[in-house]
């Protein structure tokens, strides 16, 4: 009877994922698609349990009982302002599982190995553990155990292509004899040392298409394994997070006009360290009080708010909310408007705004906003730089030319709350702050929020 | 080629265009929730793990899938409970419940002058509250 009750579960747990990810298509259907896919998952698992190769409980019970408590205990702690670490430390539990299981088969069927499933199966440790690697260096760059900035030397690219390259070859020659087994470590530390040396000369603001990336890698290294084990509910579920990793990749590139290789082979860090901006004499820009923002900020009937990742680094977002609702009360229409990479992971900022019960529909995309900016009387930037800076439509010479920004700079008035004058991820001057137009209000972003409350309050009510 | 593995190709390429069609409709507002449901679904490298880690092939075997299995099963576990968690904060302005048109946006402003004025009231409560 297990001949079909096996086979079926997973059948049904392919088709609940879809299901699962169909719900998320919408606001109104997104929790059920998510129990369709937790459904999915149970009916997998105890298809598992139930299968007659599967003969000693005593290790999985403990494995499930640790793994399910530290998964329940991270999910509940964690802050939605590190959910960007949060994600990449589990994108390299999921490939660690990957590159594990490809080592633990490899050894187990060396000889006996069909040319296409040695394939498979160099192509599920070669990515495994080369995205168990890269993800932990995105989760120490995101936690800020390492350093966010670019690491770069001469010569890197180079030396990661020619890792790359010897990697490959020694798959290669597996795949042509499975039974060279002085070849399988080798080529499961070459892989995990390029996942570090492909990840350290990555900046942070590129983190939404590496973490996206590295998406799609683990799910390949998941379909992989569907191979080498021949189960077509892994196919299917590792060809769905491939598929869904490598779109958000493109949506985020192509939200910076940049190509692939431009991220992964570090453009963005040799421009930072080719040497600091040309235009870096003092100029002057026009800042303000609180107190002075808040009396131009009364007398706005459109405000639109950018946040940025530095709205999540001072966990701004609760003030934010507060600054849209009080401006609400006093007659303004308030807005959101968000730039798809803005933070560190695609969609990190509507989180953020959710979970300070900012309703999603006053939340805008770019697309959405960008025609509206001209009828704004405030455009109120709060820890965004490069999606901002006019150079990206005007300047060839600029290293941003062509990504595509929100208009702020169409608006009456556009306020910037920022630390200092440091130039963003890029390394690019802002050209908006610098504008007649520009109202910097320095410090940050919580204080400066605060105090906007505080100010807007007093004189309403007076 | 075997027949288990064409299958497997045919799924792996249907699979990926009914991904990617699905996967495209997401809007950019429930981009993370996206990220970390995909990655509970990929967590089903479980089902694989258990296998390796309970068939008893050999010490190696059961150490790299017990390893295996707890990796996965954080993922899988965590995966579902953040993205349930993420998803709950997520609502439209007006609820569309019969629960009155502006419920939300009174009981917000309610919060907020009562946080942002929490200096003045909590200066003049204890005064008014005690009796001498």
């Amino acid at each position: 009877m297990n001949d079909y009750v096996v086979p079926l579960c997973y059948l049904a747990a392919s088709g609940l994922f879809i299901v699962g990810l169909k719900g998320i298509t919408q606001p109104r259907t997104a929790r059920r698609g998510l129990q369709a896919a937790e459904a999915g998952m149970l009916l997998a698992i105890v298809g598992t349990l139930i299968q007659k190769q599967v003969v000693t409980y005593t290790w999985l019970i403990l494995a499930l009982v640790i793994g399910s408590a530290i998964g329940t205990a991270m999910s509940l702690y964690i802050p939605m302002t590190a959910m960007p670490q949060r994600v990449a430390l589990s994108h390299a539990f999921g490939a660690l599982a990957a590159g594990l299981v490809g080592t633990a088969e490899y050894y187990n069927r060396e000889p006996h190995l069909s040319t296409f499933t040695a394939g498979a199966l160099v192509l599920e440790v070669l990515l495994g553990f080369l995205t168990f690697t890269g993800s932990l260096m995105a989760f120490g760059k995101l936690q800020e155990i390492l350093p966010g900035r670019p690491q770069v030397y001469r010569g890197q690219n180079a030396v990661n292509l020619a890792l790359l390259g010897v990697a490959v070859a020694a798959g290669v020659l597996l795949v042509l004899d499975p039974s060279r087994t002085l070849l399988f470590p080798v080529l499961a530390v070459l892989a995990a040392v390029f996942g570090v040396l492909l990840v350290i000369p990555i900046g942070g603001a590129d983190m939404p298409t590496v973490i996206s990336l590295l998406n799609s890698y683990a799910g390949l290294s998941g379909a992989a394994m569907g191979f080498v084990l021949d189960n077509k509910a892994l196919i299917v579920a590792g060809a769905l997070d491939g598929s869904s990793g490598l779109l958000l990749s493109i949506i985020m590139c192509r939200a910076m006009n940049r190509s692939f290789t431009n991220v992964l082979f570090g453009a963005f860090g040799q421009v930072t360290a080719g040497g600091p901006p040309a235009a870096s004499e003092e100029r002057p820009v026009r800042s303000a009080t609180p107190e002075e923002a808040a009396m131009l900020m009364e007398t706005a009937r459109k405000v639109i708010i950018v946040p940025g990742y530095g709205l999540a680094v001072a966990q701004a977002q609760h003030k934010i909310r507060e600054l849209a609702t009080v401006l609400a009360r006093n007659g303004a229409e308030v807005t959101f408007a968000i730039h798809p990479v803005a933070g560190r992971m695609p969609g990190h900022m509507n989180v953020l705004l959710a979970e300070a019960d900012v309703p999603y529909d006053q939340i805008k995309d770019m697309d959405e906003i960008n025609g509206e900016f001209t009828q704004a009387d405030i455009a109120l930037v709060v820890g965004a730089n490069d999606v901002t800076n006019p150079a990206a439509r005007t300047d060839p010479a600029s290293p941003i030319y062509g990504m595509p920004i929100l208009n702020v700079d169409s608006a009456r008035t556009v306020m910037v709350v920022k630390r200092g004058m440091n130039p963003g991820f890029a390394g690019v001057e802002n050209e908006l702050y610098f504008q007649d137009k520009t109202l910097m209000l320095f410090g940050d972003a919580k204080a400066v929020a605060d105090g906007l409350v505080r100010e807007l309050e007093a004189s309403v009510r007076a | 080629m075997s027949a288990s593995v064409e299958a497997g190709l045919y799924v792996l390429l249907l699979a990926s265009f009914v991904g990617f069609e699905v996967i495209r409709r997401v809007p950019p507002l429930f981009h993370t929730p996206l990220m970390s449901l995909t990655n509970a679904i990929a967590g089903i490298s479980l089902v694989g793990s258990l296998v390796i880690a309970g068939s008893d092939r050999g010490a190696l075997s059961t150490a790299l899938g017990t390893i295996a299995v707890t990796a996965s099963t954080i993922n899988v576990v965590g995966g579902f409970l953040i993205t349930d968690r993420m998803l709950k904060m997520f609502r439209p302005r007006q609820p569309a419940t019969a629960r009155g048109p502006a419920a939300t946006d009174p009981a917000t402003t309610g919060t907020a002058t009562r946080s942002a004025s929490a200096g003045s009231a909590d200066a003049g409560r204890p005064r008014s509250e005690d009796p001498r």
